[in-house]
């Protein structure tokens, strides 16, 4: 089915299954394979996304949903050369290890920043506790985005 | 006189250097197995056994070819080399040869044109099972003698006895390592009846010397490469999809990927082995521990795996970083129709640490001592004999050291918030302080670094010195845990150049690096790196007349005398090396020998907040003091152990994978549950760097300890704040309420 929607600043036009959700669509589709699949229950939010403003699990919502929809992905956020302040954090402060969390986790504070740019201890706590990573601990995580807020 | 180039070096050993893959992980472009991708590439898909035990009646997959878009549907009759398995035994087979021995093992594998065809036609398969009793309990398999190993320790005295007399059972759950990445592969015929294959796995080399045999192709027709790992913690340290994706690869001509769903990556890699221990300690009235009893079971689950040596680790390691004259130990790992366990993180260590420290504790109470000052009394240290092995220990071991720094530590502040996301039951707004108890709660561990047991431990490393700067050829496997970067770091500071790139070598290129696994690879694959580097600067300077190397060239009293230019005017300069660590030796009769290449200790203390009548914890603080020989890169060291203790914090409070009759009934994220940024709890560390004999400037692995004494100082703080036995992890709500 035709799906039309704004994807990381851009117009789309795409082709989507009818039972696709938005990872597969994303990953599969238009290659951009920087949402991860790792659950696909909306539980570890690797594949978080930002679709019309709210921080959602890509692998929970249909494609066919997603028509009219203004989409940012972690490749929407910054590049090589020019990074997202919360991806040059994670870089920094030792928030990365096998990474494999780490978009879904740049997807989801970069939305928590944009609303609150000063967030508490708690506050970063609770904005990231759908965000599963196996390999930090958080601590590197948290140190660098309490690093990002000025704490 | 050579210049020490030494730390002076900007990049080299000592500092938090940035991850080289930081950049392309945090944008989305870093490619993991799951991201790879090749023209005219099939997806493949498993049938899998629905039940733990089960015949084949009929498996025909006619129906299933028929459909459009399907390419293939092999079976075990399609396997044209070795029908089975095993790094350690061949014991399974490739795919289910008659019978499925476990939920979940693989029956047969389809290659079509999308993911969803794929899994069509797994589905149209026809197949008929008939569900045979399945062997689930570690006590009946031992009793059928169903032993993939049994390991005994006579050591001293069997009739010496104390006068204080603690006796406890304890049992360890299935724990997942539940990496964000599950396995997958991606497969390319070569075109001249090879493959080249990218698979999740920690030891590339010795998956492709399982994989060649099966294909029935020759060693150099089948070429492993590396490629990016979302997390392993030992559930890549066997093979799941590896020879499957080659063998469908081959048989349709065109590149496979298989990527597993997390229902299937739960019984699609080994777990952490499940037990059951009884202790026995004597002491003295004085404290001094006299001797030590165990059995201990391991639930090896329905294939052999790398059981043998985890349980060489339970039992070399039974009665943790204590003098004992008089050690006795059983111990067996078993054949189970239980998921198959192998390695995870602590490696048969976590399980005994969990029984020998409960143990420690329940002795100090008996004797009315302070548990520290008990554990103190008895520290095992330098020059001691190990009391299990008689192996002198001598590395340094500084298990007073550990203990002492750890008690150092602040304790957090009471809890003084209502704030529901510091109280037990987080944000479900269960509980409210004044039903909450703090309990606090120490342990210590002792872990071996490297493969022990007369293993042939080797790494391979190439360095190569060129006008552009140094590559370093190594196929040992980054994982997630920072090798790359201390990698760099080793081969910045012993050479004196600042650039160095760690390049990714598949099996065809260079010789194995051993596993990425036992907190070995800075040891070992840096062990490699360090004397190549060395041996190149050696080269040069030799080549030069030189008395230091920058990256500007040599240099000799002060003036720079050959540019890199004119240093490798003729080419390159490289040397390539197999490190070994110190020779170890199999265990005799009794289990007495040097079994072990070296030893690390860690302590921990846990503070937790409880609400007994609920049955919920907060986990506030674990702290942790743990020798590290040195610290490569502190950031990166921090990171392993902060991220270590909370997997033993995940084992102390909620992670099982729960089964009946050998099924898992929680495949899943929703109902396995693993620690949230809200569950961490606070880790302050202090770290101790005494240098490892053999170790990369004397650093020594430190990736398993974190892991290991967390989980029992957790369970003590528990029964610190509730009075109860707790013996057996993870705690449930029910085992605090009793309900």
């Amino acid at each position: 089915m035709d799906i039309r929607f704004r994807l990381n600043g851009e117009d789309r036009a795409v082709d989507a299954g009818a039972s696709q959700s938005l990872l597969s669509l994303l990953r599969d589709g238009l290659g951009l394979p920087g949402s991860k699949n790792a659950c696909e229950q909306g539980e570890c939010g690797s594949c978080t996304v930002v679709m019309d403003g709210r921080a959602v699990c890509s692998c929970l919502v249909l494609a066919a949903d997603t028509d009219g929809a203004d989409i940012t992905t972690v490749e929407g956020l910054g590049d090589e050369d020019t990074l997202h302040a919360v991806q040059a954090a994670l870089v920094d402060g030792g928030g990365v290890q096998c990474g494999f969390c780490t978009p879904g986790f740049v997807v989801a504070a970069a939305h928590l920043f944009e609303s609150n740019p000063t967030p508490s201890t708690d506050e970063i706590r609770e904005a990231l506790s759908g965000n599963i990573c196996r390999c930090t601990g958080y601590g590197g995580i948290l140190r660098s985005l309490e690093g990002l807020a000025g704490r | 006189m050579t210049t020490t180039t030494g730390t002076r070096i900007r990049g080299g050993i000592g500092e938090s250097v940035k991850r080289p893959d930081g950049i392309p992980k945090v944008i989305g472009n870093f490619a993991y197995a799951s991201d790879l991708a090749a023209d005219g590439m099939l997806w493949g898909a498993t049938l899998r056994s629905p039940y733990a035990r089960a015949r084949v009646v009929r498996l025909d997959p006619a129906a299933a070819l028929a459909i459009p878009g399907v390419q293939a549907i092999l079976t075990q009759d399609d396997v044209p080399g070795r029908k089975t398995f095993g790094q350690i035994t061949a014991d399974q087979p490739v795919l289910v040869d008659g019978e499925a021995r476990f939920w979940g093992e693989p029956a047969a594998v389809v290659a079509a044109d999308d993911p969803e065809t794929a899994r069509l036609a797994v589905a149209a398969i026809d197949v008929e099972w008939e569900e045979l009793e399945p062997l689930v309990d570690m006590e009946e398999a031992l009793g059928r003698d169903e032993v993939f190993r049994y390991a005994p320790v006579r050591r001293g005295d069997p009739d010496a006895t104390g006068t204080v007399v603690v006796e406890g059972y304890y049992e360890v759950g299935m724990q997942d390592q539940a990496p964000l990445g599950t396995e997958a592969g991606l497969a390319i015929p070569d075109g001249e009846g090879g493959v080249d294959l990218w698979v999740t796995s920690q030891w590339t080399h010795e998956d492709h010397d399982q994989i060649w045999r099966s294909l029935d192709l020759a060693p150099d027709q089948v070429r492993q490469h590396p490629t990016g790992i979302g997390g392993a913690f030992g559930a890549r340290e066997d093979m799941s999809l590896h020879i499957h994706v080659c063998l469908l690869a081959l048989r349709t001509g065109r590149p496979v990927k298989m990527v597993y769903n997390r229902e299937e990556s739960f019984p699609g890699h080994v777990h952490r082995h499940p037990a059951r221990m009884w202790y026995r300690h004597e002491a003295d009235a004085d404290g001094t521990l006299v001797k030590v009893e165990a059995k201990i079971i391991l639930d090896g689950g329905a294939y052999m795996d790398t059981t043998p040596a985890v349980v060489g680790n339970a039992v070399y390691f039974t009665t943790g970083p204590y003098r004992v004259d008089s050690v006795q130990v059983d111990g067996y790992g078993v054949r189970t129709n239980n998921p198959p366990t192998g390695a995870m993180r602590g490696f048969g260590v976590v399980q005994v640490c969990f029984a020998h420290e409960s143990q420690m504790d329940r002795l100090a109470e008996a004797l009315g001592m302070d548990p520290l000052e008990l554990r103190k009394h008895n520290a095992l240290t330098t020059g001691d004999p190990l009391p299990t092995t008689g192996q002198i220990i001598e590395t340094p071991l500084p298990t007073v050291g550990v203990i002492e720094q750890l008690a150092a530590i602040p304790l957090p502040p009471p809890l003084d918030s209502d704030d529901p996301r510091r109280l037990p039951g987080g944000t479900g707004l269960t509980t409210t302080p004044d039903y909450v108890t703090r309990g606090v709660g120490y342990a210590v561990s002792l872990k071996n670094i490297a493969f022990s047991e007369a293993f042939d431990d080797f790494a391979e490393a190439r360095v190569v010195l060129s006008p552009s700067g140094v590559e370093v050829h190594t196929a040992a496997v980054e994982v997630g845990q920072g090798m790359v970067t201390v990698l760099q770091q080793i081969a910045r500071t012993a050479l004196g150049v600042e650039q160095v790139a760690i390049v990714p070598t598949d099996t065809s290129e260079i010789g194995s690096a051993g596993s990425t696994s036992a907190s070995r690879q800075t040891q070992m694959a840096g062990g490699a790196v360090l004397e190549a580097a060395r041996a190149v600067r050696d080269l040069a300077l030799e080549q030069a007349g030189g008395d230091d190397l920058t990256s500007d060239g040599v240099w000799r009293a002060g003036e720079l005398v050959m540019t890199l230019d004119e240093l490798c005017a003729d080419g390159p300069i490289s040397h390539h090396t197999r490190f070994r660590h110190p020779p170890t030796e199999e265990p005799d009769e009794n289990g007495q020998g040097d079994l072990h290449a070296d030893f690390a200790v860690a302590a921990h203390r846990a503070v937790v907040d409880v609400d007994a009548e609920l049955g919920l914890v907060r986990v506030v603080q674990v702290d942790t003091a743990q020798d590290v020989g040195l610290v490569l890169n502190p950031q990166s060291v921090r990171g392993q152990i902060e991220g270590g203790i909370l997997q033993g914090v995940g084992l102390a409070v909620m992670e099982e994978l729960v089964l009946d009759r050998g099924i898992i009934l929680n495949a899943s994220f929703t109902d396995y549950l693993l620690p949230t940024f809200l569950d961490a709890p606070e880790v302050e560390m202090a770290l101790i760097e005494e240098p490892s004999p053999w170790g990369p400037f004397g650093a020594k692995g430190m990736g398993e300890p974190p892991t290991i004494s967390s989980t029992p100082a957790v369970v003590a703080a528990i029964r610190n704040a509730t009075g109860l036995e707790l013996n057996r992890v993870p705690i449930r709500p029910q085992d605090i309420t009793g309900t």
